[in-house]
This record gives C-alpha cells, structure tokens and sequence, in this order.
C-alpha cells in the first residue's frame, strides 16, 4: 500500500510532471520564471494550493456529483441524480474558495508568508496547473488518499520545473542572444529542451 | 467605427499575438496541435468562448462590484465552456476524449482570462465581442500553422488524410517522429515568435543586461 503511494507521487512529480509532460500552468511558467526567489514562493504556493484542492474536490465528487452520490441524504429524488456535468463549474469555484480563504489565513496568521507570497496567491485560480491537476484527478478515478498524494506530487512537479527554469534564465540573460529570439523566444526553446530532458523519465516503470 | 473595428479584429493577429506577444494560453496551444483536426475543433472552441465571455462580461460590467468580479467572469466563463464541453461530447465524441481535459481548461486560459479582466471591464458590449473574436483568431493563427507544421511533417498527413506517403507504406518520406512529440511544440513556437520579431522589429525585447563591447586587455585597467 504504502509502495503505491510512494510510486504514485514519483510518477507525479517527474514522470506526468505538470509543466514539462502536460504543459500545464504554462502563462505563469513562462511569465514569472524571471527570478529563482520569485519563482521558488509561487512553487511553494502551488504546491500548498494543489495539496487541498485536490482532495476537496474528491470529496465534492464523490458526495455530491456523482451518479447517486447523494444517497447519503436518504431522499430517493436525489439518489439517482447525475450532476458530473456541473463538474466544471464547481471545481474551478471550489478552487477560488479555497485560494481566496487560504489569503485570508495566511494574511492573519503567517504575515510573512503572505507577505512573501504577495500576487502570487491570487494568480493561482487562473493557474491551469491546478485545475488540471483536479480533472486529472477525475478521469483516473483517485480516490480520497490517492488524491492527497497526487495533489503533494503534481505541486511538487510543477515547483521544481519553475525553479529549474527560473535558474537557466539567471544565466541565459547574460548570453548573446539573436535579436529576434531575445526574451520570450529563446525561453520557450530552453523550455522545449527541457521537456525533452524529462521526457526521459518517462521511460522509468514503477 | 469600421477602421476601429478593423484593428479589434486584426490587430491581434500579429502586431499584438495573445501567444506570441502577451504570454496567454500557452498551455493548450502545445498540447493539442499533434494533429489539425483536433486544433481546429480548439480554435474554434476557444474562440466562441472569449468572444462570448467578452460580450457577456461587457454586458454586465457596470453592475457588479470590483471585489468580486473574478468569480463572476469565472463563471460566465465556466458556463460558457460548459456548454462547450457537453456540445462537443453530444456530436464529437471521439474528438472530445481526444481533447480529454484540454475543453475543461478552456476555463484557466488566460486568453479568456485576461481580456474579460483587460478589454471587457473597460469596453461595450460590440467592440469587446470583436475583440474576443480577434484574440480567438490571433490564437487560432497560431495553432493551425503548428498544427500544419506537426502533422504535415511528423505524420505525413493533413486532417488524418496521407499527403506525403511516408516510407512505412512504401513511399519516399521518413517521418519526423520529434514532431509529434510535445517538445517539439516549444521550439516551433520559439522560431514563430523569431519569425515574426525579424518581420515586425518593434517587438523585440529590451536588452536586460547590456554587453559591453570588446575591450583589448590595455584598455581595461
């Protein structure tokens, strides 16, 4: 059992990484990759991020969409209920809840986590890494521990791309680039590069 | 009005790409252009759905309050994709397990995104659907010619039909297999962007860093 997690969370985080196999959270990838400080708080932000909506919106799956999800309430009318087409609409609010009360704890408790965070926490919602990581998380059918796991790791993944990005850039910005290519060109090159790096792991069975 | 209307359409297409110039909706432009029948139905998507969100957003911008209007555009955009999604699996089903989660992350596509929250809090109804219509078009500019490029040259073949009869048939061309490979999505992109910075210089970025130019060794100290 515990293998299976071990696995699933390696499989997340370097086999089906976010940025770099499914190119997903790509605009704030390439956007905000300048700097490694800025790009290591939003990593840790994703990360904090995923770790809860995923496993909520499991269990909003779980207990209120799915076909005869809500039997639990014990009313026939709704025990055959079909509702995975409103699936959409309310993981993405879902995820905007729990940004929006995630600033707001963080603004009372850890101020200087909130701080360093600043923008970034907001952004998030329209981060499709994170969605992504719920719809993954829908198609393959987690359940509840899986989703934990998943959640950690599909984070996981995506800071680690960002930093390791963050780091070329640092140093590419020093390089003589065509004029052409300077800034958002050669960027996406390195990071075809790199993805081409990580395809590699994807060889690796678990 | 028409010249204005003009620009809102064709201005994005190259002057002010959303993907080459803006940084939106990268995400889907690399996953879903392996091959053309699955771009076009996503260009088509995506630009339906910000022309939409745009006009639905205008529509309502005076009335709802600044703080919350993020969940607002959300959802408007939600619906719209919603509609999308259900069509697409109703009358394209294997187009739609194809696309998989890339219809629902039609939603985070900053494209949509960033000009409800850019365009359409600011502008009426009319200008802000042509605006939408445009950006979808600029977008849509792009995929199809990396969608062209990937599946011409990766597969050898056009919308699934065999255009150049690759060697495994026995014909002449060995197919590029990088190129249907996600990778190969990036550098594409990357060489777009050059193609059209050599043709359109303004757009070139500022140099964060200075290079000095070459000193003999005497004249340094």
């Amino acid at each position: 059992m515990f293998e299976h997690y071990v696995s699933l969370f390696v499989r997340a985080v370097f086999v089906e990484n976010m940025a770099l196999a499914f190119f997903l959270g790509m605009c704030t990838f390439i956007a905000i990759s300048k700097k490694i400080s800025t790009a290591i708080g939003l990593g840790i932000a994703v990360i904090v991020v995923q770790t809860i909506t995923v496993p909520v919106n499991n269990l909003i799956l779980h207990y209120l969409l799915n076909e005869g999800a809500l039997s639990w309430t014990g009313i026939d009318a709704l025990a055959n209920l079909d509702l995975r087409f409103l699936g959409l609409l309310s993981y993405i609010g879902v995820i905007a809840a729990i940004v929006q009360i995630l600033e707001m704890t963080l603004d009372k408790y850890v101020p200087s986590l909130y701080n360093a965070l600043g923008i970034f926490l907001p952004l998030i919602t329209v981060n499709c890494a994170i969605l992504g990581a719920s719809l993954f998380m829908v198609e393959r059918d987690y359940n509840l521990g899986e989703s934990v796991v998943y959640g950690i790791g599909a984070g996981t993944g995506w800071a680690l791309a960002i930093t390791l990005l963050a780091g070329i850039r640092e140093k590419l910005k020093y390089s003589d680039v065509p004029d052409g290519l300077k800034g958002l060109g050669i960027t996406f090159i390195t990071v075809g590069l790199m993805s081409l790096g990580f395809m590699s792991f994807s060889g690796v069975q678990l | 009005m028409a010249e204005k209307t003009k620009d809102l359409l064709f201005g994005p297409i190259f002057d002010n790409n959303p993907i080459a110039l803006q940084i939106l909706g990268i995400c889907s432009a690399l996953a879903v252009t392996s091959n053309l029948s699955t771009t076009v139905t996503m260009c088509i998507a995506l630009t339906l759905v910000t022309a939409f969100s745009n006009f639905f957003v205008s529509t309502v911008r005076n009335v709802i309050p600044s703080s919350i209007r993020i969940i607002v555009q959300m959802t408007i955009i939600a619906s719209l994709v919603i509609v999308v999604d259900q069509f697409l699996k109703a009358y394209a089903y294997g187009i739609s397990k194809q696309l998989s989660v890339f219809v629902g992350l039609i939603i985070t596509n900053c494209i949509v995104m960033g000009r409800a929250e850019a365009f359409a809090m600011k502008n009426a109804p009319i200008p802000s659907f042509m605006d939408g219509v445009g950006n979808g078009l600029g977008y849509s500019v792009l995929l199809l010619c990396l969608g062209f490029v990937r599946e011409l040259f990766g597969a050898g073949s056009l919308f699934g039909i065999q255009v150049l009869p690759t060697t495994a048939d026995g014909g002449w061309y060995a197919t590029n297999g990088l190129l249907l490979l996600p990778p190969s999505a990036f550098f594409l992109i990357g060489f777009f962007i050059w193609a059209v910075r050599t043709w359109k210089p303004e757009q070139v970025e500022e140099d964060t860093f200075k290079m000095k130019p070459h000193t003999r060794v005497s004249d340094a100290f």
